[in-house]
């Protein structure tokens, strides 16, 4: 206790990649905060949003993020820290390397400093049809049940946020390419192995057998390597692959 | 649609017929390592021999190279490589494969040319085919470039056969994936080994020829 007391107060360095809207082009600022124990990435870009002076002392603009649990379940503070695409608030300062370094995702559209627009993603969820069609005109009763130890290994998928970070480290999904990207193929076995969503499972397999679907994996795997909820999505997309693939013959064979 | 489609076909034929003939080619060139020069010649006159020859290299070479080779070539282009970021093995052979393809690409169009076409020009018989490669070989910078493409064609073809099994939904979970990484990690070796023994074979002064058309031929590459 007494070590701590006598302790200078240390700082943190910080150097931020910031962009002002669409369409400028990006640069970096330098932030020195003092250090408090605990602190992660969003309570340090907090505080520079209470005190915005940059490293050289000058006043600036603070620096604009997204978040929102805080607890890494919504995805919404995805973004580059030290090279790594993860959530902010799950960055703890203690285990990172110094100057952190904090860049946007540039694989999706960046609006403003670290705030990225997502919306590919939840258009990826619409196209596959990554939902469970139950409405009708009348009640359509119980659905057909689900096996527990199914249910163990679909609960793992379902855990997806739609955070960006396996998009982000993909090398397949970029400007040169349309792939939907791993997530959402992931979410299409989630609701082909549900016993209800089983039913339409032809329409999410032709929707990832479209243009921009499922052939667009490369097989590097880092995907599931920098999922930050350790859903197996490599596994997926083989799954997914093998779906396809008999639905293909299936199609060709009038099966 | 197409974009499905195309791709299953790219990698469908990477394996068959591609992946076939690679083997193939490895035995043929390995016949000069347990037969000599002559036992060389006599596999090349016998898959010659072969009938409708013609169309066994149309439809098992030719046209599946061509269509591999070209869209395996836009595939490429559409990486954009993360190493920096991710030094994961699975991405090194991600990157390594598309990497080892443009080599292969290059030297399939060079190795052609300089061989089967020649043939076709009938600038070269098909006996003449082991003194033209004693020629080639022994020249180090060539030889150096056969030993890096016959390394980066055989890494091509063996992880490009593992992430057929993914992609054709056969090797579905993590376990299986790592087995068929070890299997075709061993089928890497021994190919690249194989062909490197016969290309040292071909050092052989046995091979060497006076035929004039390849010291014709020779003074041309």
């Amino acid at each position: 206790m007494m070590a701590e007391t006598a302790q200078a107060p240390k700082n943190v360095k910080f150097v931020i990649t910031r962009q002002d809207d669409p369409q400028s082009s990006s640069y970096t600022e330098e932030f020195d905060l003092p250090y408090r124990p605990g602190m992660n990435v969003i309570s340090a870009l907090m505080e520079i949003q209470r005190n915005p002076v940059n490293a050289k002392g000058d006043n600036t603009v603070p620096v604009c993020w997204d978040s929102n649990c805080l607890e890494e379940v919504c995805g919404a503070c995805s973004m580059v820290i030290n090279g790594k695409p993860r959530q902010a608030c799950a960055a703890l300062i203690d285990n990172l390397e110094q100057p952190v370094r904090i860049e946007p995702m540039k694989t999706f559209p960046v609006v403003r400093d670290l705030v990225i627009d997502r919306s590919r993603m939840f258009n990826a969820l619409k196209r596959v049809k990554a939902w469970i069609p139950i409405d009708g005109t009348y009640d359509l009763g119980p659905g057909p049940r689900m096996p527990e130890k199914k249910r163990q290994w679909a609960y793992e998928l379902s855990k997806c946020m739609t955070c960006g970070v396996c998009l982000e480290a993909c090398p397949n999904v970029n400007a040169k390419t349309d792939f939907i990207g791993p997530a959402a193929i992931s979410q299409v076995r989630l609701f082909n192995a549900h016993p209800t969503g089983e039913m339409n499972a032809e329409e999410r397999l032709e929707a990832l057998m479209d243009d921009g679907g499922i052939d667009g994996c490369g097989n590097s795997q880092n995907c599931v390597a920098a999922c930050p909820k350790g859903i197996p999505l490599t596994t997926s997309i083989a799954e997914i692959n093998k779906q396809t693939t008999k639905h293909m013959f299936k199609r060709w064979l009038g099966v | 649609m197409r974009g499905f489609y195309s791709r299953k076909i790219h990698s469908l034929l990477g394996v068959i017929p591609l992946g076939g003939f690679f083997l193939e080619h490895m035995l043929t060139n390995f016949s000069a390592v347990e037969g000599g020069a002559s036992g060389f010649t006599d596999s090349v006159l016998w898959l010659n021999s072969l009938p409708l020859v013609f169309f066994l290299e149309l439809f098992g070479i030719w046209l599946p190279l061509l269509y591999h080779g070209v869209y395996g070539l836009y595939i490429a282009y559409q990486s954009k490589p993360n190493l920096n970021r991710f030094k994961l093995e699975r991405n090194w052979r991600y990157t390594l494969q598309r990497v080892t393809g443009v080599i292969t690409f290059i030297f399939i169009v060079w190795h052609v040319f300089e061989t089967r076409f020649q043939v076709t020009l009938g600038n070269v018989k098909h006996e003449e085919l082991g003194g033209l490669m004693h020629n080639i070989v022994t020249q180090p910078l060539l030889l150096t470039f056969y030993i890096i493409a016959i390394v980066a064609a055989s890494f091509h073809f063996a992880n490009g056969l593992w992430s057929f099994l993914i992609s054709w939904g056969i090797t579905v979970g993590p376990r299986s994936q790592r087995v068929s990484s070890v299997i075709c990690l061993g089928l890497f070796v021994i190919v690249t080994v194989m062909f490197l023994v016969s290309l040292v074979t071909f050092r052989d002064s046995e091979f060497q020829t006076t035929a004039t058309a390849l010291q014709s031929l020779k003074t041309f590459i």
